[in-house]
């Protein structure tokens, strides 16, 4: 066992501290959910892309530089350490350009991710629907063919969809064959969402802000070039998504390693040792949710995949996150219901143990898929 | 010794409920945090009405446990207003004052519709900046507070914040318990799933040990500081499983939960946090 890094990935290292250390703004900038904080981390994007430090790991010709998984999660160190913005980009280069790599055709890959890594073209995550949230595959928007256009007809509504209100493109799954058994008969579609027929309607969140979106589909055409995968297979790529989004892409160790350390910054600045050991045990849940990564990442780049242990981590991450931000509003005192980096870093923590598949459902996993537990009566 | 609630205790709790239940409270609470005051100093003429302003006065019937039903009531309904400001604290029965304290109470609750409005014991007239509370229809102002001590106003003012926690947290779990029987997900009633009934009969139990130390620091039995700091955790329980219970749908502040949610993160700090009154009590028991 080892945990040092090796003389190129320090190399790496301090190549992205430098140049964070130069560009990161100084002040946070405007919250993405607002008109002009998306301008602003739209921008962002742009600037990290040219300097490649948007899509570390991908392919040269679409702005990577082919960084390794350590690579990577070292560079998600410093990027939060740094206390760069968030990443607005998000759901595409994390959720979506994964399944592109693995399912899309090259003329998809072409099309596609290059403007998924300047931030000139956002992406949203069309699953959810009214009656389908943790039961997803009771999902009923549907795609007719339309083999005169060569392509499919959209109808149905999407929800809960992040970032939506303001995004260009959106993914989502859509019922392709009523006949078939419920997971089968989806199919994967990308879709512009300014398309015709396509209403975006923004719904405001606990802070008021319109973080994600409901979608209505109206007869909307989609060509063949823009289904991803094969027709009546989208239940399986789409589930090569979910394991990225309980896992290792969306919450790297690096934001709450960086959030556990300005935690200890503020008991310093203000000590109460009421919460003396609820600081120190936010941090030592960061530390080892940062060690339990290098785990992961060693298992995986030996060619290993997650399987149901994104459960585990999906659990952990969003409990430390509310209980971290809890103890920053507890330090806060009489301020802590006021209009914070720390107020709005804990409403957003409280989404955590929802989205993403939600804690209940990621603890049946864990008990019968990894403790081998009897499955509960469902359905 | 009988520790319940009596007839005409109980026939005033639930005359207020009628009365609010009827006075659409939502959309109240949803216009005072947009700065429409008028529904809400309406509602506040009809509890006037009522006597509720006056359940703290000290020269017009001040009844502890009255006010404490009536601070209940006001939790349940999520109304706004400098209720705890004007009626526990400052004991006063006609027009609306707000006031503010150090260290607990930095910030002036709704001190631009106040006909007056106190730093501590000092009457001001002007107020300062304007800050935005986690609960919207919580306005706070800058009026320059200086450091008061604790006495038995301050005390009323704990009572009556742990009496709208306890209001507050009883009616998301009410809410939430209507929402499980009604959704479905996998073809079942979510509320048929242990991991859910585990989580609301968790909250069920904290507000039924909350509600003793409420009402028993209504007669002076026990410290308020213990009413808050149960009423806080058992509140805080329910407004998190509530939201957790509800899916994405209690992350909008569309549905009316994200009022009642919100309210509870901002009184739990309120009046003294949680760790000010463990401290207060360890104090207290020498
Ligand atoms: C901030 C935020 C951002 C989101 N972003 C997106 C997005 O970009 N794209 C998208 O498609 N979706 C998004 N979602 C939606 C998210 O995926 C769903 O909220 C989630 O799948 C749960 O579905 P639901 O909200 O309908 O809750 P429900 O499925 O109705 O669940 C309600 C409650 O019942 C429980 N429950 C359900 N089934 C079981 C069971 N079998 N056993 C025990 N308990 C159960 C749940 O755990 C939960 O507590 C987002 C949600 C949030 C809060």
């Amino acid at each position: 066992m080892d945990l040092t890094l090796s003389e190129s990935e320090l190399a790496f290292q301090a190549e992205a501290r430098e140049w964070l250390a130069a560009n990161v703004p100084a002040e946070p900038l405007p919250s993405m959910d607002t008109a002009e904080g998306w301008r602003l981390h739209q921008e962002w994007e742009a600037r990290l892309a040219e300097a490649r430090w948007s899509v570390v790991s991908w392919p040269r010709d679409y702005h990577g530089r082919e960084a390794s998984l350590v690579e990577w999660v070292v560079f998600e160190e410093e990027y939060y350490r740094a206390g760069a913005p968030g990443r607005v980009s998000q759901n595409g280069i994390f959720l979506l350009a994964p399944i592109l790599f693995d399912h899309g055709t090259q003329e998809q890959q072409d099309r596609f991710l290059p403007s998924m890594a300047t931030g000139e073209q956002i992406w949203a995550q069309c699953w959810s629907e009214p009656e389908a949230g943790s039961d997803l595959a009771s999902l009923t928007s549907t795609a007719r063919r339309d083999d005169e256009r060569g392509g499919w007809v959209l109808n149905g509504q999407k929800t809960w969809s992040s970032r939506a209100s303001f995004a260009h493109w959106g993914f989502g799954l859509f019922r392709s064959d009523p006949e078939a058994e419920r997971h089968r008969g989806l199919t994967y579609f990308l879709f512009p969402l300014d398309a015709d027929g396509v209403t975006v309607r923004p719904i405001a969140q606990l802070d008021g802000e319109v973080g994600f979106a409901e979608i209505f589909f109206e007869d909307v055409f989609v060509p063949d070039s823009d289904v991803l995968g094969d027709p009546g297979d989208g239940w399986r790529v789409a589930m090569s998504t979910a394991g990225n989004e309980r896992g290792l892409s969306l919450r790297s160790p690096g934001r709450f390693c960086a959030a556990a350390d300005r935690l200890v910054e503020l008991y310093r600045s203000a000590p109460d040792p009421a919460y003396a050991g609820d600081v120190v045990d936010a941090w030592i849940k960061a530390q080892a949710y940062r060690l339990y990564t290098w785990g992961t990442v060693t298992r995986l780049a030996a060619g290993g995949d997650l399987g149901a242990a994104g459960s585990v981590n999906k659990v952990f991450w969003s409990e430390l996150d509310i209980a971290l931000h809890e103890t920053a509003l507890d330090l806060r005192g009489p301020e802590a219901e006021l209009e914070s980096r720390w107020l709005d870093g804990y409403t957003f923590a409280l989404s955590g143990p929802i989205y993403a598949g939600t804690n209940e459902v990621q603890r049946n996993i864990v008990a019968e898929r990894i403790l081998g537990l009897p499955r509960e009566v469902r359905g | 010794m009988r520790f319940e609630l009596d007839s005409d205790q109980k026939d005033f709790a639930d005359a207020l409920d009628r009365l609010l239940a009827g006075a659409d409270t939502a959309t109240v609470a949803r216009a005072w945090a947009a700065g429409d005051h008028e529904p809400g100093l309406k509602l506040w003429g009809r509890l006037f009405d009522m006597g509720v302003t006056s359940l703290a006065a000290e020269d017009d019937g001040a009844d502890p446990v009255f006010m404490t039903i009536a601070f209940e009531r006001l939790g349940h309904h999520a109304v706004p207003g400098p209720w705890v400001e004007s009626v526990a604290y400052l004991g006063n029965a006609g027009g609306i004052w707000t006031v503010a304290a150090l260290p607990h109470v930095p910030y002036a609750l709704d001190a631009d519709i106040a006909d007056q409005v106190y730093a501590g014991e000092r009457r001001v007239s002007e107020i300062g900046e304007l800050y935005s509370s986690v609960d919207r229809a919580r306005r706070l102002f800058d009026v320059g507070a200086p450091e008061v001590a604790w006495d038995t106003a301050f005390d009323r003012a704990v009572l009556a914040v742990s009496a709208q926690l306890l209001g507050l947290g009883e009616r998301v779990l009410a809410d939430s318990v209507a929402y499980v029987k009604q959704r479905r997900q996998f073809g079942r009633e979510i509320g048929s799933y242990q991991a859910i009934k585990h989580a609301l009969a968790d909250v069920r139990i904290a507000l039924d040990f909350a509600r003793p130390l409420v009402y028993g620091a209504a007669l002076g039995a026990i410290s308020p500081s213990a009413a808050k700091v149960a009423a806080g955790d058992a509140a805080y329980l329910s407004s998190r499983t509530g939201l957790q219970v509800h899916g994405a749908i209690g992350y909008t502040a569309e549905l009316d939960l994200s009022i009642w949610i919100t309210k509870i993160r901002a009184l739990v700090s309120a009046w003294g946090t949680p760790a000010v009154h463990r401290e207060r009590l360890l104090r207290e028991l020498g």
